[in-house]
């Protein structure tokens, strides 16, 4: 165990930790008077360099640090540039639409990085506990960035929700590790993985792999799982709710592909089966309900939870193929969400005057550039081809035809059919001039800052190079998806009886 | 010249593409978009016009193909090629694409920028369809020609544009997901999307064929929504009412046909042999249905909608008869009906311009106010009903002849019918539009006939209706060597597009005939 290599296997999750407490120092010793803005990009900066140190980690060779419990490989590193990805644009859509005279500016910032933290260390983790603690360090800074907007109503409401159901998941993930240890006697994954094969005491493992499921499922927000998902979505602030909707569920999903692929690869037909009717379960109940929402926000949380299901087809690929297309549909679900998220923070603004569907009608005559963004994100949530989204589903379906899921594919595109109607609905609205002119006057354009600018050329960047050029993107989730293969589960009946 | 046959098909492909960023970038003023439009739909014209004067006639597959890799995994190829079959339809599509800026140019007054560049996207996906081999790149362009037309039909529509467009989308995209899911199941069982490796697998049976039923009926379901075939017509009418005239000439027809001929019958035969008497059934229905309701419009964009499924139907009823002749006649017409339509639409659309109506009882005694419309008009009429010497003519009579005389006399006399109801409904609108006493709306608005613009395209566009009615012969053999299966005779007249043991091949042709 040689401490320093040890370190550069965390290497950016110590620059993001010490970027948080950077901000924190700085806001805690900054008159109180003084703006708080420049912590922003201070933030925007640390998070720059743990992208650029995640993308340094290629050249270590593939291996575990700190006694086989945080690993660095192909995958870990495609979800740690994901994440931060993800934290760079919410924190430019941030900057320029947090209002200037908000309290504690400062630690919003502190927590959006502490945030991502967790999520990183959450993909690169390799042992249960490390895990849990992950999962915690994100979860309590996204608990407290839902609430954010403590003097509405709904702020408060939704933090306390998203806190008490949150904890509740997280209990039972550990519930889970618990039971899984009980059996297997280690919290590694891959001694577990060896050992659940020919484990004796089965009904533990099972017991603690549907725990785990339910806590997993629970952060990813899939059907029957998902009831916290529009009221959070809709109380929080819509730049953390940008946030919300991808970085952690990119974080949770990352655990779930490493949990079924690479702890469980032994009980395939047993989660298989789980995960499909979640999947489809997911996906209809996310649709029907976001049909007859009126809040944009509402319905866009209702939209994730049918994404979480088109992704979870993806698990019905057999293991390479299964694990590159879930990764792919992450980043291409990402990139679209944050990017309609990031238009509708500018549309409704911070406060959140104009937060209905019919508070959208005309905004492309409003602001040209803003309607264009908002019917091209739509497009790509509808799936249509050359955007991200097309190509994320597309491969998450061809993966789950290809594992011989093809009612779940046809389900799965009837959906994307009935899906196309709600988010049609909101690019018609844009598209059509409001009945009496003077409204236009009432609700002025949003002005583009520059952070907010960039944030949104992001955005419609990642969108479109994953819609039109996707290899290369592809070729990276392919590379990381043969790093998560565990080598095939050796005989181990010593090691079973240790267990007992 | 090498050079230039390899890259037409995607200067084709491009050129709409660079129109529409062009307008999109251009300020809107000076009706600079309508301008910028109007030349790339030009040009392009001018390039579709390569294909056929540089299309070599004795050589079988496809010509200027390209086939570049795009993606290696899943291995999606950018594979561009025409053939008889598809290179006339490019052309076609060349050509209706001036026709609809004309049709726009001052039917859409406000927002010239979203419309153009949008018309101009739906241009680049159309000729995408037309041109792709590869069956996810020709997926890719079949959704994307679906968003263009929904936004507009949204924007611009005259009364309930929203609800006509979210009918348009729905009916189109939902019979999509099966078509996709069937593309991906064809893709896991052969590691390919590409069409002549598709076409070989299936040929030799390398894939099994009681699945392959489903994934023909999931192909002809997309295809059969979007043509329309009775009974899947439910967005026709709503779309030609409220769709802009420059979409509405282009979004039926043409794209489901061409699908069917080349992605059904091309890669399932056998399987669509099977369905043929179905659809051929369908088809007639189509034709008599359609017919009968058009006769009962009181607005002529329905009425053109009614005509139009009737005509399609017509067309379908040829595709799916299997003869050589009727194959050849429906491609012939689906030309012909591009044109005909085409120049029916501008029309139609310059009169609810200029009267802000398109009820048919409101109008009346028109042609004395604009005769060169209405000149015009009954030429474009005349050719629709299918007079000979005009082009209509040929592609019905060629369908069905080869009805009557290789499928079912019954059938046959069953289409003729719709035919002559064809005939009455259009004369009876000639006549309610144009001749008879003056209408209040007619006497009061100012006449304003045709302007240089208007003539300079619909004069060309008769021409060419009569010229296509003339000389057939200057179309018809290079469309022959598309329908034609290279290593087959045509002695029998009858479409073997398989090699599958001729056994059963000729027992589905004895069953034919």
């Amino acid at each position: 165990m040689n401490p320093t290599s040890d370190i550069y296997r965390i290497l950016p999750e110590v620059i993001l930790t010490l970027t948080g407490v950077a901000v924190m120092f700085i806001d805690a010793s900054l008159p109180p008077s003084w703006p708080r803005r420049s912590l922003g990009w201070i933030a925007a900066i640390g998070t720059t360099l743990a992208l650029w140190a995640s993308l340094w980690q290629l050249s270590l060779p593939q291996g575990t640090g700190f006694y086989s419990t945080v690993e660095t490989s192909a995958f870990t590193i495609f979800f740690h540039v994901l994440i931060c990805g993800i934290v760079l644009v919410a924190l430019l859509l941030s900057l320029d639409t947090l209002p200037e005279d908000s309290h504690h500016q400062g630690e919003f910032y502190a927590l959006v990085v502490f945030g991502a933290v967790g999520m990183c260390l959450l993909t690169s983790a390799v042992e249960l506990l490390v895990v849990f603690i992950a999962l915690e360090i994100s979860s309590i800074s996204t608990y407290i960035l839902a609430g954010y907007r403590k003097n509405t109503s709904r702020g408060p409401e939704s933090a306390i929700k998203y806190f008490l159901l949150g904890s509740f998941a997280t209990a039972f993930l550990l519930y889970g590790v618990a039971l899984i240890f009980g059996a297997t006697g280690t919290t590694q994954i891959y001694q577990i993985a060896q050992l659940a094969a020919t484990a004796q005491n089965h009904l533990f493992v099972l017991a603690g792999m549907a725990l785990m499921l339910v806590g997993i499922l629970f952060k990813v927000s899939a059907a029957p799982f998902h009831v916290w998902t529009p009221d959070v979505y809709e109380g929080a602030p819509t730049p953390v709710v940008a946030l919300l909707s991808t970085a952690p569920k990119a974080a949770a999903f990352a655990l779930l592909l490493r949990v079924v692929y690479e702890m469980f690869p032994s009980l395939q037909a047993i989660w298989s089966p789980l995960l499909w009717a979640v999947a489809v379960l997911s996906m209809t109940v996310g649709n029907l309900a976001a049909l007859r929402q009126e809040n944009v926000k509402r319905m866009l949380a209702y939209s994730s939870i049918a994404h979480a299901g088109y992704l979870l087809a993806a698990f019905a690929g057999f293991g390479t193929s299964g694990i590159a297309a879930a990764s792919f549909y992450i980043a291409a679900y990402a990139a679209m969400n944050v990017g309609i998220f990031a238009v509708i923070t500018l549309v409704s603004g911070y406060d959140e005057k104009l937060p209905m569907i019919e508070d959208f009608r005309g905004l492309i005559y409003r602001s040209p550039l803003l309607g264009s963004l908002l019917i091209f994100f739509l497009a790509s949530l509808v799936g249509i081809p050359f955007t991200g989204g097309f190509f994320g589903k597309f491969y998450s379906f061809s993966v789950a035809v290809d594992g011989g899921a093809v009612a779940l594919a046809i389900i799965g595109l009837l959906n994307s059919g009935l899906a196309a109607a709600y988010y049609l609905r909101l690019a018609l609205v844009a598209a059509q001039r409001s009945p009496n002119t003077g409204e236009d006057e009432k609700a002025p354009a949003p002005r583009v800052g520059i952070a907010v600018g960039a944030a949104l050329l992001l955005a419609v960047a990642a969108t479109l190079v994953l819609g039109i050029a996707p290899g290369q993107v592809l070729r990276a989730a392919e590379t990381g998806a043969h790093t998560l293969q565990t080598p095939s589960p050796q005989p181990a009946a010593p090691a079973v009886s240790v267990a007992q | 010249m090498n050079e230039i046959n390899n890259s037409i098909l995607t200067l084709i492909l491009l050129l709409p593409l660079a129109g529409a960023v062009l307008v999109a970038l251009a300020p809107d003023r000076w009706k600079l978009p309508n301008w910028i439009a109007l030349l790339t739909a030009l040009a392009t014209f001018g390039l579709t016009l390569h294909l056929p004067a540089h299309f070599d006639p004795h050589q079988t597959g496809f010509q200027y193909a390209v086939n570049l890799p795009w993606i290696d995994n899943p291995a999606i190829n950018y594979h561009v090629g025409v053939d008889g079959l598809s290179m006339w339809l490019v052309v076609l599509a060349g050509l209706l694409a001036p026709v609809g800026v004309i049709a726009s140019w001052n039917a859409i007054k406000v927002r010239r920028k979203v419309f153009f560049t949008l018309f101009l996207l739906q241009q680049t996906a159309m000729f995408g369809v037309f041109i792709s081999l590869d069956l996810m790149v020709y997926y890719a362009f079949w959704e994307l020609s679906l968003v263009p037309m929904a936004i507009l039909i949204a924007m611009y529509g005259r009364k309930d544009g929203p609800k006509a467009a979210l009918k348009f989308f729905l009916f189109t995209f939902i019979p999509s997901a099966p078509l996709l899911v069937a593309i991906l199941w064809l893709y896991s069982k052969t590691g390919s999307f590409d069409f002549t490796v598709l076409q070989n697998n299936v040929m030799l049976g390398l894939i099994p064929a009681a699945p392959l039923f489903w994934v023909a009926i999931a192909f002809l379901l997309a295809f059969a929504v979007k043509v329309p075939v009775f009974p899947l017509h439910g967005w026709l009418a709503d779309t030609f009412s409220e769709a802009p005239v420059a979409m509405a000439m282009v979004v039926a027809g043409k794209l489901g046909l061409y699908s069917m001929l080349r992605f059904h019958i091309g890669l399932f035969p056998v399987q669509a042999r099977a369905a043929a008497p179905y659809l051929i059934a369908l088809a007639v229905i189509g034709i008599l249905y359609g017919a009968c309701l058009a006769l009962i419009q009181r607005d002529f964009w329905r009425l053109l909608a009614f005509a139009a499924l009737s005509h399609l139907s017509l067309i379908t009823l040829g595709i799916y008869g299997f003869t050589f002749t009727g194959s050849t006649g429906a491609v012939y017409q689906i030309l012909n009906h591009g044109v005909v339509d085409g120049a029916l639409f501008l029309l139609l659309g310059f009169l609810c311009d200029r009267y802000g109506t398109s009820q048919i009882g409101a109008l009346g005694g028109v042609a004395s106010k604009l005769p060169r419309t209405a000149t015009l008009f009954v030429i474009a009429a005349l050719a629709m009903i299918g007079l000979p010497m005009l082009n209509s003519f040929v592609g019905e009579f060629l369908i069905l002849s080869s009805t009557f005389s290789g499928v079912s006399r019954g059938w046959a006399i069953a289409a003729t019918f719709g035919v002559i109801l064809g005939a009455a409904y259009m004369l009876w609108l000639v006549q309610r539009i144009f001749y008879g006493p003056e209408s209040e709306l007619t006497k009061a608005k100012p006449a304003d006939d045709l302007h240089f613009k208007e003539l300079a395209i619909l004069v060309p566009l008769a021409l060419l209706m009569l010229v296509m009615g003339l000389a057939p012969s200057f179309w018809l053999p290079t469309i022959e060597t598309g329908i034609h299966p290279p290593q087959q005779s045509s002695a029998d007249h009858i479409l073997h597009m398989t090699l599958l043991p001729s056994a059963l091949t000729n027992s589905h042709g004895e069953g034919q005939r």
